[in-house]
């Protein structure tokens, strides 16, 4: 068997195994859906008044600021089932079946390859089941014919496998599941920082160059530009760079980290 | 002749300053039975670790073959040749018997049929089949000891290491283990096998070192260990503090031990030796409330060599 035929192979054996996890245990996954879930209500029935109060020049209403957010909170989502993600990688480096795989003429990178596809794909279910919560709320596409569908959903793997790879090796260097929680933060917290529920102008001159270039906001505004139309510009080319760069940078952590003698 | 299936050559392994194996020579034949002994922390966990890939050796580690395969140049080709159960249970909790079974034949890249076959014969074979549909970390521990060694036999291995793989188990179990490692002895697999008890060194080794302070303190056979230590001895034992010293003065060469009254005299335990000492006793008119024999066992041998080093009287040369 080629090395790539086995790594194909035996990375999705590994799938298997995760999503078996994921079936058999979803309280996890259900938990971080919560999140993203409340916010969007909270923003949007309870904020919603004064928030719409600020974009669009003041003439927006609540149906407007609902269009505005769920772009910003369908990526939020993302960031919230990564946490997830970071907690069972460190977890399951905690139980012996790791290293017996060690000690397997297995391809050595599908243990992690097994969690970043299964955690992607939960991301991906995850997107899709808020999404519908916002549809039931009013959200409507306004923009968006077959090609900035497919370029949306493009975004949205794209993204979650960039940030899965960040939060594997998050997972990798926490030594357990309270401490992967904690390392996992920034993924919940730079999505409040973000152009997700107000946009970046209205925020203090200072803080806007922070908005404006952390990997949410370009990211935000690219989906929001698919969806809703509207100007995408640089933005578009910053959101492919920030999830290569991450993606890149995430992959060469999580396996230098996991290629490491166990202790 | 063939290639041993284990030969490695100065292990040396140091976790910060502490070095845990600091030259451990190792020559297993194929298809015997090896049996690492030790105290706790002696090192024989990483000698495991070490020989399974599961960590690099130090640097100024000599040669290391497993299976006939270079550990350093060919690590993926030992890996193939051998199957291991540490010391923590190596199983998934998260999911059941059946699908940690499904799971390695999976990565053992066996047909699917092949696969549950497999699967279920070893499920059948330790005894796990109505357990099979249940998540794994519901098992007792002797369970997931028996799901885990079951684990280790998909896909053949030719080489096996057992980690004290009956610590904790209850004594039936333990001779369930032991029938099952004959067995795939007599298949043709050897078997590396640490353990704490002497008693199944002694039972299915064919050949034993035993490891102490990061070294091998001696190497060979049950029988072999045994000679190397002059354990044979007689014991009295006396409930008369009198009778105890009148005795003790009596006999040449004993070791006292004045609080339990009892008197050690070295002895191969032969008739002529045990009537020396009877007709000593009976010269000097006294009477042991309690006489024993006792031949060297493999605890005698173990004490003798993993004693603390300071402690005189203890053989120092290491006997290959």
């Amino acid at each position: 068997m080629s090395s790539l035929a086995l790594a194909v192979r035996d990375s999705s054996t590994m799938l298997r195994r995760n999503l078996l996890h994921a079936r058999r245990y979803p309280s996890l996954t259900l938990n971080l859906l919560l999140t993203p879930v409340m916010l969007l209500l909270l923003f949007v029935y309870l904020f919603g008044d004064v928030m719409s109060a600020g974009i669009g020049g003041g003439d927006a209403d609540r149906s407007g600021y609902v269009a505005y957010l769920v772009p910003g909170i369908l990526l939020m989502t993302i960031g919230g089932t990564l946490v997830g993600t970071a907690v069972s990688v460190s977890n399951d480096m905690t139980e012996g079946v790791i290293a017996r795989f060690r000690t397997m003429a297995i391809h050595r990178s599908s243990v992690l390859v097994g969690h970043v596809v299964g955690s992607v794909l939960r991301a991906i279910v995850s997107v899709v089941l808020v999404g519908a919560v916002a549809v039931a709320i009013g959200f409507r596409s306004t923009d968006a014919g077959v090609l900035e569908w497919l370029a949306a959903f493009g975004l949205l793997v794209l993204f979650a496998t960039a940030l899965t790879w960040v939060a594997v090796g998050m997972g990798l260097v926490s030594p357990n599941a309270e401490a992967a929680s904690n390392n996992a933060l920034p993924l919940i917290l730079l999505p409040l920082f973000s152009s997700a529920f107000v946009p970046v102008d209205t925020m203090p001159g200072w803080f806007q160059p922070i908005a404006e270039y952390q990997p949410f906001t370009p990211a935000i505004e690219t989906l929001r530009g698919l969806l809703l139309g509207g100007e995408i510009g640089r933005h578009g080319w910053l959101a492919v760079a920030w999830c290569a760069g991450l993606a890149v940078l995430g992959y060469v952590w999580s396996t230098s980290r996991f290629n490491r003698d166990p202790k | 002749m063939t290639d041993p299936a284990i030969a490695a050559n100065g292990l040396r392994k140091s976790y910060g300053d502490k070095a845990v194996l600091d030259g451990v020579d190792l020559t297993v034949p194929e298809g015997t039975v090896f049996s690492l002994l030790g105290p706790n922390g002696a090192g024989k966990t990483t000698v495991v670790k070490l020989l399974s890939t599961l960590v690099s050796p130090d640097p100024g580690t000599g040669d290391i073959r497993v299976g006939g395969h270079d550990l350093a140049s060919e690590p993926q080709a030992v890996r193939a040749s051998i199957g291991v159960t540490g010391q923590f249970s190596a199983v998934d909790g998260l999911i059941t018997g059946e699908e940690n079974m499904l799971l390695m034949a999976d990565l053992h890249h066996l047909p699917r049929r092949e696969g549950r076959r497999t699967a279920a014969e070893l499920l059948e074979r330790f005894d796990l089949v109505e357990a099979a549909r249940k998540p794994a970390s519901t098992y007792s521990g002797g369970m997931r000891r028996r799901l885990d060694i079951a684990m280790t036999l998909v896909g053949d291995p030719r080489i096996i290491f057992l980690d004290e793989p009956t610590t904790g188990l209850d004594p039936r179990s333990r001779h369930n283990l032991w029938r099952i490692i004959r067995e795939l002895v007599t298949d043709g697999v050897t078997v590396f096998l640490t353990t704490q008890y002497l008693e199944e060194a002694d039972q299915l080794a064919d050949g034993i070192a035993v490891l102490n302070d990061g070294r091998v303190a001696a190497q060979g056979t049950a029988e072999e260990l045994k000679r190397l230590v002059p354990g044979g001895h007689v014991r009295l034992r006396f409930t008369d503090p009198a009778v105890y010293r009148s005795a003790a003065s009596a006999l040449r060469g004993v070791t006292r031990d004045d609080e339990a009254l009892v008197l050690r005299i070295a002895s191969d335990g032969s008739q002529r030796e045990l009537r020396a000492v009877l007709d000593s006793l009976d010269s000097a008119g006294v009477e042991a409330d309690e006489l024993t024999v006792h031949t060297p066992d493999l605890d005698d041998v173990f004490f003798a060599l993993t004693a603390d080093s300071d402690t005189p009287d203890q053989p120092e040369e290491t006997v290959r």
